[in-house]
């Protein structure tokens, strides 16, 4: 994805304090933690916790129910594919297990390479266009085992 | 200089709109024409994606499922006239997908460019809100009220109702909260009136405002449509750069604005108590009802939540007036339905009629059958907690009431075809997947019936005392249905029990051959 720089607490801190003056600021600075480090590193509970003045154990309890939001870095492209009804009436789930199969990956893996994240999502509003994926945040729409091995080699390459 | 329509809707660019864009840019330019692009929303044509529209003396003419290998001959064929291509689909207005539907909140969606208020204005749009400043706020609820509009984003609640509530109720502040969380598989209405009109949820947020004495608004979007996203925020300055949010709202004295906070990936935040938790910072857990929302909501205000196209509906309320609205429909469903035409089915779009329709003609008139050319063997309504509805029932008319004797449900008018190949035991079993994954945990019989369920139906896959198992699962059913906090929990055993019901012998399968050997 597109340049995470690595953890540092003072950015970290800049980043909460941009938001602070939000009602219910947690969301909008785990998104934008997660946008500047790529994931939501276990350092920055305690530091939010502190700074919207609520105890660590709510704080990772926020950080953990939201499937989102990452506990350690993705690879450098990530593939969303969608599994839920209307797409398998289009026969997502075989074409999704074959390409896993294929790429040696289970549902949430990382390739070793570092090159793919691919992880399960529940309807993009791509129904009339089942199967449907999200590639780095772009839509595409009748996904099939072709459109999804030259993703993984496209993502090996950059 | 020719304008051409070009789709930025999500539907659109998934089937590689952007890449028709560069070869259109690319090819003018090559041939020296000036071409003016315009970004609209999708007509929701969506079969027909990318369509691509020029504008001529004789109306905007489409070109359907253009690919960027076919732009060159676009251009011979004289397109930027209306030239005649193997492509074109004539005027799209004069196409039937379009010509027959009542369109009333989709009026101007695939048809205006969506963040240009300019063009918002031109097709009608800011009148409702004129109206609502010109009638105060009493009777903009009465108005609403007597539309008959229903909550679209699943109960089918009055909206009018729920406003008069949160006006009602004594605070220091209230709010308006869009719920466009639109989680359900199926559906793609919200993400479509978001990404081709704008404006006017941000103006019926406003009129909301207005009538319920609020000066904020959020939109709790699904982190899923980034796109629209994107729209939201620009139309969100634009409206702001004009005067249409803020201080002093067009000059009436009232003020309010909007904000826009992203999802994080949770399907049980669409329901409403979830939803303000998230919004508030917390744990998407559900809260118990009473206090409702409208009483104790966002903060502890009253609070209106409602869905994008409860709320997208009331300047076309306004403007036209709740007669107007109500006019449409059946029984106690009035007005009009985004419905939206999804899985396996040849013509699948977003096709905008009033309550009424029979399923059958939904399905299989207007959206052709299904795409495979197999036979239709389920149509699943109203998401994943709406049930399975067989071809014997497709007789029963599209309104709340007549859904709800079936055990079904139209939700959020959605509608999944799946054809003859689909094994209904695989569905049940991911019904209940699906709620074991999205429960918010706070109640035993959705948390952990669900789980219960999977492993019940896995045992019925297996063959292991199937008739006993089959039990167990409608006791499972039943215990999640009256135990449950909220509608996940409530409804999930909806799609099992259908399945069930409809199609047994997908659940013995595993029993059949043993017993003919
Ligand atoms: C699990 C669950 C998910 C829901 N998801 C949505 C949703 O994505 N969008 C929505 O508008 N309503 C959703 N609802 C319904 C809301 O709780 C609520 O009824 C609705 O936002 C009220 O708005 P309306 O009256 O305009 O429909 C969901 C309900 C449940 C139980
Ligand atoms: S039914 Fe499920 S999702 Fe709803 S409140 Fe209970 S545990 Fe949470
Ligand atoms: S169900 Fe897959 S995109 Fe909607
Ligand atoms: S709230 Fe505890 S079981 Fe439902």
């Amino acid at each position: 994805m597109s340049g995470a720089v690595p953890w540092n607490e003072a950015r970290a801190q800049e980043i909460i304090d941009a938001h602070l003056g939000l009602e219910g600021p947690a969301l909008p600075i785990l998104h934008a933690i997660q946008e500047e480090f790529g994931y939501v590193p276990e350092a920055v509970v305690p530091q939010m916790a502190q700074s919207l003045n609520i105890s660590r154990a709510e704080m990772h309890g926020v950080v953990t129910f939201y499937h989102d939001f990452r506990h350690a870095p993705a690879g450098r492209h990530v593939l969303k594919l969608c599994r839920a009804e209307s797409c398998q009436s289009m026969g997502s789930e075989k074409i999704a297990k074959d390409f896993l199969e294929r790429i040696k990956l289970e549902w949430g893996g990382t390739a070793n390479d570092g090159s793919l994240t691919v992880e399960a999502v529940y309807c993009l509003g791509l129904c009339a266009h089942s199967p449907g994926a999200l590639y780095d945040g772009e839509p595409i729409g009748r996904v099939d085992g072709e459109i999804l091995d030259e993703l993984a080699s496209e993502a090996q390459k950059s | 200089m020719t304008k051409i329509y070009v789709p930025r809707d999500m539907a659109a660019l998934a089937v590689g709109a952007k890449r028709v864009l560069a070869a259109i840019e690319k090819e003018a330019s090559a041939r020296g024409e000036t071409i003016q692009i315009i970004r609209n929303g999708s007509r929701g044509l969506l079969w027909l994606e990318p369509l691509v529209e020029v504008e001529t003396p004789e109306g905007r003419i489409g070109y359907g499922n253009v690919k960027p290998s076919d732009v060159p001959s676009l251009f011979d064929a004289g397109f930027l006239k209306g030239g005649a291509h193997p492509l074109s689909i004539g005027k799209v207005e004069d196409h039937p997908y379009w010509a027959k539907q009542t369109r009333v909140t989709f009026e101007r969606v695939g048809i205006i460019d969506p963040v240009n208020l300019d063009d918002y204005v031109a097709h009608g749009g800011g009148q409702g809100l004129a109206k609502a400043f010109e009638i105060g706020p009493a009777k903009v609820i009465e108005e609403v009220t007597k539309s008959g509009l229903r909550g679209r984003g699943g109960a089918g609640f009055p909206a009018g109702i729920k406003w008069k509530t949160v006006a009602d109720a004594p605070a220091d502040r209230r709010y308006v909260v869009t719920n466009a969380d639109e989680g359900d598989s199926g559906t793609f209405a919200d993400r479509m009136v978001m990404e081709g009109d704008p404006f006017v949820l941000i103006e019926g947020m406003t009129i909301c405002g207005y009538a319920i004495g609020a000066s904020k608004g959020f939109i709790y979007l699904r982190a899923e449509y980034p796109q629209c996203a994107e729209v939201l925020t620009e139309a969100l300055e634009a409206a702001r750069k004009a005067g249409w949010l803020g201080e002093n709202v067009r000059g009436s004295g009232f003020a309010f604005d909007i904000e826009l906070r992203i999802g994080a990936g949770a399907y049980v935040c669409g329901e409403e108590t979830s939803l303000l938790e998230s919004l508030e910072g917390h744990r998407g857990i559900v809260r118990a009802k009473p206090p409702l929302p409208a009483h104790v909501g966002f903060m502890g205000r009253p609070t209106v939540v409602n869905n994008v196209l409860t709320l997208a509906t009331a300047p076309a309320i306004l403007a036209k007036g709740g007669e107007f609205y109500a006019s449409f429909g059946v029984g106690r469903s009035r007005g009009t339905m985004p419905l939206q035409i999804a899985g396996n089915v040849k013509y699948g779009g977003l096709y905008e009629t009033p309550f009424g329709l029979t399923l059958g003609e939904i399905v299989n008139d207007i959206g052709g059958g299904t795409l495979t050319g197999r036979p239709v063997r389920a149509v699943q309504c109203g998401g994943p907690l709406g049930a399975y509805v067989p071809p014997s029932l497709f007789d029963t008319p599209f309104d709340y009431e007549a859904f709800q004797k079936h055990d079904s449900l139209i939700g959020h008018g959605g509608l999944v075809v799946f054809d003859d190949t689909v094994d209904m035991m695989q569905m049940a079993r991911f019904g209940m997947e699906f709620c074991a994954i999205e429960s918010c945990g706070k109640c035993t019989p959705c948390r952990i019936g669900s789980t219960r369920g999977v492993e019940t139906i896995d045992k019925i896959v297996e063959g292991v005392d199937v008739e006993a198992n089959i039990e167990l699962l409608s006791d499972l059913c039943n215990t999640m249905k009256f135990g449950s906090l909220c509608a996940l929990g409530g409804f999930a055993p909806y799609p099992v029990e259908s399945a069930l019901r409809h199609y047994p012998e997908d659940f013995r399968k595993a029993t059949l051959p043993a017993a003919a050997e």
